[in-house]
């Protein structure tokens, strides 16, 4: 499974991550070189293993159904970033996180 | 008082021979005059600390102190506490404030402890040698051209420069016990699932586990005391009475306190790729346990070497996934300049991520996404099994297992940082434990050419107060453990007697 | 060329909790922007989710409704993908192992011209536990969108249906019938405006007969059954004629827009998903065991269906009424308080027929005139300024005959404008009617006197002569004789 240059390109988009062509193909040779790595695993016979997602046999606790939090935006909007652009303001206004205009 | 125990600092306090406000000062000064060079710690705050240290004192007066009332630690950049700078040595939280605290901060602050500050990491705790934190590179206090390790480096350099009486740090394949062994003290990776991960920032959530790393098992012991515990806040935590981890040290007396006990030495963590001087250390290391009366059985963990692929597949993969919340959108750096919404995700995490995190979550990215899933991450997952099932295996043959913490001593910096796959080979002794969600300690067992060399302990689920018991053995009859690096002529440190 | 449209559903049902799928932040609806986001849902870095027990049992309450399978484990994973209003870049839902498996609705689809009303099983594909993402609200600030996380990890239930449906109304008769079940089970509250109860539609068509699907669309987040209905005709025509015009469809997430009456593709769903699903790291398995499908089952009441042909069977009622009075939890409880209340004043001698047949008479009063009453006034039956007790009590002066039907449509009235009780009502207004057979008698000989003519002509066998007499003693009683009396003493006076 070789990686190529629109590989890389297709996940860096995929989590939102900007490169150049310089920084993707020195990515690239990167990242060849841990996928190298990691094919060992393809020898390895697997048929029939469960895959373990946990190291322990537990399953999921329950909380109950009550409200515990209060309301503490301004406690987090205080770590709110910088709107820039421009602007040296937090990115919020009357409560909400500013974001550029979401498309639908 | 630098190199006491905690038990002995804990004694000074109680008996008013010094105040925690003096101990805390003491180690502040030390900071002061030694932090600007090793680079151990990020955030400072003197005031948060000595209003600590005076409520400390205020509970030893009034009788209400605990064992580590008093004590200054130093805490891992990983951990929320509430008005710190909390970074995750990214400059993604350069400017996070954490508006609350983890639980194992509360931990500490309902046990009266101090806390002297943030300590230096490995970016989003992703690295073997502090060296791809956004706050620089951490030195390592016995040869100060080296790593310290990571990606606990901070808290490493800090304990072994006696920077703090003890600290805390993570392990996700090995960041607590690499950097024990390249800077020489004791540091344990519990089981997972013994101390909440709640405020505690994500790498690989199956995999983190939060530890002590401080001078000695019996150090690590009382730090386990208060940081183990059932949290409701994580899904993960495990229920499970509490546990009194210094219960079986006072027995380790005697000429043979370990009579009885079978080490398991697998033969892979013997064979090629360790250096030669490491393995002649750690089989003395293994030898004086003979003397302490153990047995030690031939062993084989036949999947180990497959546990670094699984790694790079499984760490990256929940780290990608776990970094998506760092948008610009709600904390952390946005961009200055960007043109829309997707010009502003790109940009913010493109900047605010260093090049090793950028990495990994496009590893991660790339093996979960359409089409490689099955044959990377559930492949994984089944190998993760098998290498689970060979320890379970192995310890129907021995009590404990023993080898090397790390391939070698600690390495120049800049030696590797271009080499991810050199990098990542670090942690081929360590990596198995975290898949299989077993504990594991390193300890300082003697030094190669000058740099301390660490052996490993990893034992059963749930089994480190025996292991905290086979360490502390060992350091009774040894004293690798109570040698400290001179700071002022870092690149001299030969310990008499002890090349 | 003969088309069909094939229709899958998938809606997402905002459960009935207090707090979030994940944390113990409040899910109200409305408060303040950001003010019930707590560290787990606006994520900031460390936190970690730990599961709703409420969540989890209003899930397994409708796996036993449907009759689905629930397996012994199932398994949250992450759905990547970044958006604003979703705060970790992941939202926790179920993928290959969900909460609840494989079953089945029935649905009634009602007759439309002249096709008649017919029942179809609509097989349920999964159910799923989620959470849901929070909003955002535009033009607070120029060209720029507000995240408010409120809403973000509020608890939803999936539900997934097979593309089982092949018409419009056979998709709304679904949605409806889902609509009234989670309501019924009391796990959702129902209420569209506010976004508790939304369908995602997706539509396909293919060439009558042939059995591969067509590409589809889906309609995403239908809040209404009028706009359903719209949509989903809108789009079936639309895919039809792109395709008669040669075209293709493309598959697509397309929205409706209710002023145009139009379907168009979201700009940004234009991306292919790639959504990276994997089991969620800080969740563990959730098990529901036989005990615990016991314990939920225990706490639900009798099923619609049970309930419908309870009333059918054991009391006679019409399918439309009691088919009415199951389509609602809070109609059926209105109705049921009613008999209760009834139960109460009832003279002990009462025979379970005249029960039964009370029981007719009160699912009448309460779908066909409190219903009109309510209809009028836009009211929900639970506002209904006339209470089951009120009605009981006016219900059983019709039952003991103190009063006609038709007194007591001006009863119910005077009760509805709020004027007090049905006895004070019926003193009031004299509506008490005559039952006292020795003054009927002595009407009805006025009548018999003072028609002759009619007299004849019933004698002669026009048997309308005979309601025309009736009519006459209803008259000069001024309605308040009691008709069945007047009746019977007529027929005993015209049978000399």
């Amino acid at each position: 499974m070789a990686l190529n240059i629109t590989d890389i390109k297709r996940i860096a988009h995929l989590a939102r991550l900007e490169i150049n062509e310089q920084e993707a193909s020195q990515t690239l040779t990167k990242l060849t070189g841990i996928l190298g790595l990691i094919e060992q695993m393809q020898a390895v016979d697997t048929a029939g293993i469960t895959p373990m997602s946990h190291s322990q046999d537990v399953v999921q606790r329950l909380r109950e159904d009550v409200v515990t939090a209060t309301n503490q935006r301004e406690a987090f909007q205080a770590n709110a970033p910088i709107l820039g652009n421009g602007s040296a303001e937090k990115a919020v206004d009357s409560g909400l996180y500013l974001v550029p205009k979401v498309i639908e | 008082m630098i190199n006491g125990s905690l038990k002995n600092l804990s004694q000074m306090l109680a008996k008013k021979e010094i105040s925690s406000v003096e101990m805390t000062q003491t180690f502040l000064d030390r900071i002061n005059k030694y932090n600007p060079t090793i680079n151990a710690y990020v955030a400072l705050d003197a005031n948060k600390t000595l209003a600590q240290a005076k409520a400390a004192d205020v509970r030893i007066a009034n009788g209400t102190a605990e064992p580590l009332t008093g004590i200054p630690f130093a805490q891992k950049d990983i951990f929320c506490a509430k008005g710190w700078q909390t970074t995750c040595g990214s400059k993604m939280l350069a400017n996070f404030v954490a508006p609350y605290d983890a639980h194992v901060i509360t931990q500490f602050d309902n046990a009266g402890a101090v806390n002297l500050g943030k300590t230096n990491m490995d970016e989003f705790a992703m690295g073997s040698s502090n060296e791809t934190s956004y706050f620089g590179g951490v030195k390592n206090p016995w040869d100060f051209d080296r790593v310290p390790g990571g990606s606990s480096g901070g808290s490493a350099a800090a304990v072994a420069a006696r920077l703090c009486a003890a600290a805390t740090g993570t392990d996700t394949g090995g960041s607590i016990r690499q950097p024990a062994s390249l800077c020489g003290f004791t540091g344990l990776k519990p089981t997972y699932g013994l101390v909440s991960r709640y405020g505690m920032i994500a790498f690989a959530s199956s995999l983190d586990q939060a530890g002590p790393m401080a001078k000695s098992a019996e150090d690590c012991a009382l730090m386990m005391n208060v940081m183990t515990g059932f949290d409701e806040r994580d899904s993960t935590s495990l229920n499970r009475p509490k546990e009194d981890y210094t219960r079986g040290l006072g027995n380790m007396q005697g000429t043979q306190p370990l009579k009885g006990l079978r080490i398991g030495l697998p033969k892979e963590y013997f064979a090629d790729g360790l250096d030669a001087n490491v393995a002649k250390v750690v089989q003395e290391a293994i030898a004086e346990y003979r003397k302490l009366g153990a047995v030690t059985v031939d062993i084989s963990l036949p999947n180990s070497q497959l546990s670094i692929p699984v790694y790079y597949v499984l760490a990256p993969a929940e780290a990608s996934s776990n970094l998506s919340r760092y948008d610009g959108v709600r904390y952390g750096h946005r961009a200055a300049e960007y043109d829309d919404l997707m010009d502003m995700y790109m940009k913010s995490r493109a900047e605010g991520f260093g090049a090793e995190v950028k990495r990994r979550i496009l590893i991660g990215t790339y093996v979960l996404s359409a089409g490689y899933y099955d044959a990377y991450y559930l492949k994984a997952q089944q190998i993760r099994r098998l290498i689970a099932d060979d320890f379970t295996q192995a310890f129907k043959q021995c009590d404990v297992i023993m080898g090397p913490t790390a391939p070698s001593t600690a390495f120049k910096a800049g030696e590797k940082a271009d080499d991810p796959v050199a990098m990542y080979l670090q942690d081929v002794y360590t990596i198995a434990t975290n898949l299989a969600g077993l504990p594991g300690m390193s300890i300082p067992a003697g030094f190669s050419n000058g740099l301390p060399v660490g052996l490993q302990l990893m034992g059963n689920y749930f089994d480190e107060a025996r292991m905290l018991d086979v360490a502390h053995a060992y350091q009774q009859v040894t004293d690798w453990h109570t040698l400290i690096p001179n700071l002022d002529k870092p690149n001299l440190v030969l310990p008499e007697g002890k090349v | 060329m003969e088309w069909e449209v094939v229709i899958g559903l998938e809606t997402h049902t905002q459960l009935r909790t207090k707090s979030k799928q994940f944390s113990g932040a409040s899910i109200t609806y409305g408060a303040q922007p950001n003010t019930q986001a707590d560290e787990v849902s606006v994520a900031l870095p460390g936190v970690l989710p730990v599961l709703n027990k409420q969540a989890v049992e209003c899930a397994i309450k409708f796996g036993l409704a449907i009759n689905a399978d629930i397996p012994a484990r199932s398994v949250f994973s992450r759905k990547n993908y970044f958006y604003p209003d979703l705060p970790k870049g992941y939202q926790i839902s179920q993928f290959e192992l969900p909460v609840v498996g494989k079953g089945a609705v029935t649905i009634q689809v009602p007759a439309v011209g002249k096709n008649a009303a017919y029942e179809k099983v609509i097989n349920i594909t999964r159910a799923h536990l989620e959470e849901d993402a929070g909003k955002s609200v535009h033009g607070a600030v120029e060209g720029m969108s507000g995240i408010d996380l409120n809403r973000a990890g509020t608890p939803l239930l999936e539900i997934v249906t097979e593309p089982d449906m092949r018409s419009a109304a056979e998709a709304v008769a679904y949605a409806k019938k889902l609509h009234e079940l989670v309501q019924w089970i009391d796990i959702c509250d129902g209420n569209m405006q506010e976004g508790s109860f939304r369908c995602d539609v997706n539509v396909s068509v293919r060439p009558k007969g042939q059995e591969k699907f067509g590409t589809r669309r889906e309609i995403k987040n239908l809040n209404s059954f009028k706009f359903m209905t719209q949509a989903i005709e809108y789009e079936t025509r639309w895919q039809i004629e792109t395709l008669e015009d040669g075209g293709t469809i493309q598959q697509a997430t397309v929205l409706f827009n209710p002023d145009t009456g139009e379907t168009k593709a979201m700009r940004s769903k234009e991306e292919a998903n790639d959504y990276r699903y994997f089991p969620d790291p800080d969740l563990l398995p959730l098990e529901v065991t036989a005990a615990d499908k016991a314990r939920v089952q225990a706490t639900m009441q009798k099923s619609q269906n049970e309930e419908y042909l309870r009333y059918v069977n054991d009391l006679n009622m019409f399918p439309d009424d009691a088919r009415a009075i199951t389509s609602s939890r809070q109609i059926y409880n209105y109705f049921e308080s009613v008999l209760a209340e009834l139960r109460k004043i009832a003279v002990p001698t009462a025979t379970q027929t005249q029960d039964n047949a009370n029981a007719k008479s009160v699912a009448n009063w309460v779908i066909n005139t409190l219903g009109s009453y309510l209809n009028k006034t836009n009211l929900d039956i639970s506002e209904s300024p006339v209470r089951p007790e009120q009605l009981a009590k006016m219900l059983s002066k019709i039952f003991d005959n103190t009063i006609s039907n038709n007194a007591a449509k001006q009863v119910f009235e005077a009760m509805w404008m709020g004027e007090g009780e049905a006895d004070a009502i019926i003193e009031a207004k004299g509506l008490k009617q005559e039952s006292d057979s020795g003054a009927i008698e002595a009407i009805l000989d006025e009548v018999l006197k003072a028609n002759p003519a009619m007299v004849e002509e019933f004698k002669a066998g026009k048997e309308k002569a005979f309601n025309a007499l009736v009519g006459q003693a209803m008259k000069a009683s001024k309605g308040k004789a009691n008709p069945a009396q007047v009746n019977d003493l007529l027929k005993k006076k015209l049978a000399f």
